[in-house]
């Protein structure tokens, strides 16, 4: 059994961007929350962490979008965007290639995934692993989901990936973290923005912590749309690290809306090993 | 179709520093390597960011743009609602599914 820990967090930029204006008791928790989750990665002993995100086309454009991605890189840049507005660090991050070799190598017996040896981290990663790896000494593995190109990485196709990561992260030596970064509705960066429909959120992330995969999996296109936004597709990446542990139900550290980070913030332990 | 090379050209203009130090000097040359339409070179010449959003341009695309002219959030907010009032609504992509695109 190699994974050691599973979870979901959140990767609004207005984290990292524009904490003072948030209410202190709620950023309190927040930043709270993420050094729990760190904490318990660190306690579980894990030595990789496999990142769950969708970007915003960073790496990956309409002239060839996957499904799903993999880096396979032996280090990463982060952040693409201006390390001055998005207030973290301008850094290279260690990958995990040997690693990332032999997940793929296995992933590959039942899913598409396509691989990349070039790889900058927008702030749905960025963001996190500020918080997650404060020193940038983990080896990061990124594994991307398209949630925002159309047609969408089907919701079922994303739990089949999660099944599939965790039979690969379970038959390697090494201890993997698994944390996926989004989900929650959200309207970024249209007229919308700063909407929050909180009791959707509570349902998703209700049905995330449960595993209710029928539930889950029962998510329509452009009713998801108009309930949690065009954010709300990145829904796929949590339902994929639930997948990778049907088996537990987890536990919410973290489910606040903040209003200036225009979306529910949420830190949730869906394994621990 | 066409606004997908309006949204390569953001992209590139996001991952490759040289091409946007040719784009900061020089705007025209680096909209002539693209294959855009009268209104899309007028758009982004401008720029005018709300007629972008109201043709189809994807907002996490956007926004970049927008920063790259200094734009500051309130006014990319504001010059989108000024976008669909004076455009109409959004013409393609994601965001012709959102319910105040009809109002
Ligand atoms: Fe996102």
């Amino acid at each position: 059994m190699s994974l050691v820990y599973a979870g979901m967090c959140c990767h609004a930029p207005g984290i990292t961007v524009r904490p003072e204006q948030a209410d202190p008791e709620l950023l309190a928790g927040l930043h709270a929350a993420f050094d729990q989750q760190r904490q318990a990665i660190e306690d579980a002993g894990a030595e990789v962490l496999v990142m769950v995100s969708s970007e915003h086309f960073a790496n990956f454009f309409m002239d060839n979008m996957p499904t799903f991605s993999m880096g396979i890189a032996d280090e990463y840049e982060s952040p693409i965007e201006n390390p001055d507005w998005l207030k973290v660090p301008k850094v290279t991050i260690p990958g995990s290639p040997d690693l990332s070799q032999r997940i793929i190598g296995q992933l590959l017996e039942t899913v598409d995934i396509s691989w990349a040896q070039e790889w900058k981290f927008d702030h749905g990663l960025a963001v996190p692993l500020n918080f997650l790896t404060p020193e940038y000494k983990m080896p990061i593995i990124p594994v991307n989901i398209n949630c925002q190109a159309p047609p969408l990485t089907p919701l079922h196709r994303a739990w089949a990936l999660g099944k599939a990561l965790r039979q690969a992260i379970d038959a390697v030596p090494e201890k993997v973290a698994l944390i996926s970064t989004g989900g929650t509705s959200h309207w970024p960066c249209t007229p919308e923005s700063g909407k929050i429909n909180l009791e959707w959120d509570k349902v998703l992330v209700d049905q995330l912590i449960h595993k209710r995969k029928d539930e889950l999996l029962d998510y329509k296109f452009q009713q998801t749309f108009i309930d949690g936004g065009a954010g709300a597709g990145e829904m796929r990446t949590s339902i994929c690290v639930a997948a990778a542990c049907e088996e537990t139900v987890g536990e919410v550290l973290f489910f606040e809306p903040i209003p200036v980070f225009a979306t529910t913030c949420v830190i949730a332990t869906f394994f621990q090993g | 179709m066409s606004v997908y090379y309006v949204q390569k050209l953001m992209y590139n203009l996001n991952r490759d520093p040289d091409l946007r130090e040719r784009f900061d000097k020089d705007r025209e040359d680096v909209l002539s390597l693209y294959k855009l339409t009268d209104e899309e070179l007028e758009a982004l010449t401008k720029p005018d960011i709300g007629l972008l959003y109201v043709m189809g341009v994807n907002g996490q695309i956007l926004m970049h743009y927008a920063a790259i002219f200094n734009m500051p959030w309130a006014e990319y907010l504001r010059v989108m609602e000024e976008g669909l009032e004076k455009h109409g609504p959004v013409r393609s992509g994601l965001y012709v599914m959102s319910e105040s695109n009809e109002k």
